[in-house]
């Protein structure tokens, strides 16, 4: 049968699961005494296993990264295919690609929406609030699994920029690079009140019931879908809604309409991603995330000092910010270099031009795709695996 | 360029942190790193560049010298390099404070304007000069400061800063004797190490 993937493409590809029966001590005091990772993986590993790559997923992301799951290809590719694939920047006829669903997620591992062994009933909101720390851990153990000593790069956009960081003060001699993309060190108190506002509209959903909603067999769909649409405006600029929408009316919408339907383009599309997020996301996760996101901060544990936490990385570092990103703005990827070059790590930094704020870390921007390229491939070379 | 690098490569002590301003492509870090076993980082605006450095596997830090050095810390480089960028700033004097800042000692290259042949050229020609190390057309220079060695080293009077070390290039970019006799007449590129005093 002739293929029907572009030939870039990974292809077809299916997740796998990894058990772990060891209990996880969490940063909350809990411990999960049993838990799995679903995880996909690209590329082969070589046999000195120094060709692995983690990709670690931003807040609605997964471990589908790129490929297909129909042979016919019909499907939509994973979130990163654009970046992921022979020939691609993140190229796997060179490194083993592995990215997991973290623990708390909705996709498989672990998570709300998992059964509690204690009470055979969905955790819910009895789930512990994991922290990227936690995630961190719980990456290493899944790199124990694969035999994966060193990875030759952590890579992660957004909260996923935050792992790699983590990984790099955590586990300093496990990741030889850590690629942090459109991150932050940690969250302003305008990103923690964007998430704030997100929660409440999920936390005052009548169809929420305190989190235990999958035992009335009802989500929170409108607190869930508001949430997705307020974080939604967080992740584009100003400009590239403008672009985009612009004012624009929808179709055979000429006149207002002087009511609250639907009638500028912005309106629809965010009602669009809105409700499109309810069909896959899950409101116990959503809120578990965004705590997670509001706790990350590495300098805490080293009195408030970025540069001490990176002191004893020794990972070489690429931070890449958008210029149009004010969620995470590029001052905020500068003060991760500044940190860095205090503590004399090496380190790289660009700001790619953009319009698409915050979302640009998942588009082949050409700059942007180019320097990953390059970067990326300079790690190949030292690997050993250059083709 | 070649011989610019061996010149700055001999002043630098090995197995320093150096800080290159305006770092282009990344050679010279490239070659310092090879060659003194230098640590350090470039800076880089122009995205063709950082690309390059990117490529060649040369720590590279976006940033507009423009807007100062106030993310590195007071003495935090044992070398502060500019090559070939001091003329193309707009806030020299600012820079050169804060090259001297961030560095235990600094280094800097220009193109002289004194020039034998840039003087011959607007003497009898009565145009902006246009040369090697020059090349631009006065409307498309990124040059915004064009000054001579005599003018640099005024300058440095008037600031206090140190001139420890000096050489200076002929129009093919090697050491001869005139040149470092005549430097303002006959030095086509000069070079200098700095240091406060």
């Amino acid at each position: 049968m002739p293929s029907t993937f572009p030939p870039d493409s990974v292809g077809l590809v299916s997740p796998q699961v990894a058990h772990f029966a060891e209990p996880l001590a969490l940063d909350c005091g809990r411990s999960l005494a049993d838990y799995q990772l679903v995880y996909e993986t690209y590329g082969t590993l070589n046999s000195a296993s120094s060709n692995a790559v983690l990709i670690c997923h931003a807040l609605s992301g997964d471990h589908h990264v790129a490929g297909y799951y129909q042979e016919s290809g019909s499907d939509k590719p994973g979130w990163w295919d654009n970046c992921i694939g022979p020939g691609k920047p993140l190229d796997t006829r060179h490194f083993f690609v592995v990215c997991c669903n973290n623990l708390g997620g909705c996709k498989g591992s672990t998570g709300p929406t998992s059964i509690n062994p204690d009470t055979r009933k969905p955790y819910g909101p009895d789930f512990p609030i994991v922290t990227v720390k936690d995630w961190v851990h719980s990456q290493a153990r899944l790199a124990d699994r694969l035999g994966i000593r060193q990875w030759a790069a952590v890579i992660g956009g957004s909260l996923g920029g935050m792992q790699a960081m983590q990984w790099a003060i955590t586990f300093p001699e496990r990741l030889r690079h850590a690629l942090v993309i459109a991150a932050a060190p940690r969250l302003s108190a305008q990103n923690i009140a964007f998430n704030e506002v997100a929660r409440q509209a999920i936390l005052t959903d009548p169809d929420f019931h305190h989190g235990h909603y999958y035992e009335f067999g009802v989500v929170p769909r409108r607190g869930l879908m508001i949430a997705r649409m307020l974080g939604h405006i967080t992740y584009l600029s100003d400009e590239g809604m403008r672009t985009k929408f612009g004012r624009e009316m929808r179709e055979g919408t000429p006149n207002f309409h002087f009511n609250f339907d639907s009638e500028f383009q912005v309106e629809s599309y965010l009602r669009h991603q809105g409700r499109a997020f309810v069909d896959r996301f899950d409101a116990n996760t959503y809120l578990l995330i965004t705590k997670t996101l509001d706790y990350f901060d590495p300098a805490a544990d080293f009195a408030e000092d970025l540069s001490a936490a990176f002191a004893q990385t020794q990972a070489r570092f690429l931070v890449v910010s958008f210029t149009t990103d004010w969620r995470f703005a590029p001052a905020r990827s500068r003060e991760i270099v500044r940190a860095l070059v205090r503590a004399g790590r090496e380190t790289s930094y660009a700001e790619v031009p953009s319009e698409h704020g915050h979302d640009t870390f998942l588009m082949p921007i050409p700059l942007y795709h180019d320097i990953l390229r390059g970067y990326l491939a300079r790690i190949a070379q030292e690997t050993g695996d250059a083709a | 360029m070649r011989p610019e690098l061996e010149i700055i490569s001999a002043w630098i002590a090995p197995n320093t942190r150096v800080l290159d301003l305006g770092c282009g492509d990344g050679a010279l870090l490239a070659y310092l790193s090879a060659h003194r076993h230098v640590s350090g980082y470039g800076l880089e605006i122009d995205t063709g560049n950082l690309l390059a450095c990117i490529r060649a596997g040369v720590n590279v830090i976006h940033a507009d010298l423009e807007a100062g050095l106030a993310d590195f810390g007071d003495g935090s480089f044992d070398y502060v390099i500019m090559t070939q960028t001091l003329q193309a700033v707009r806030h020299t004097e600012a820079l050169l404070d804060e090259m001297l800042r961030v560095g235990r000692q600094g280094i800097v290259t220009f193109p002289s304007f004194g020039f034998w042949r840039y003087r011959l050229q607007i003497a009898a020609q009565g145009l902006m000069p246009v040369g090697k190390t020059l090349p631009y057309q006065w409307y498309d220079t990124p040059n915004v400061h064009l000054f001579t060695i005599r003018d640099f080293e005024h300058l440095c009077q008037r600031k206090r800063i140190a001139i420890l070390q000096r050489t200076v290039l002929d129009h093919a970019h090697r050491i001869r004797r005139g040149p470092q006799l005549w430097p303002n007449l006959l030095g086509e590129i000069a070079l200098y190490r700095l240091g406060r005093t």
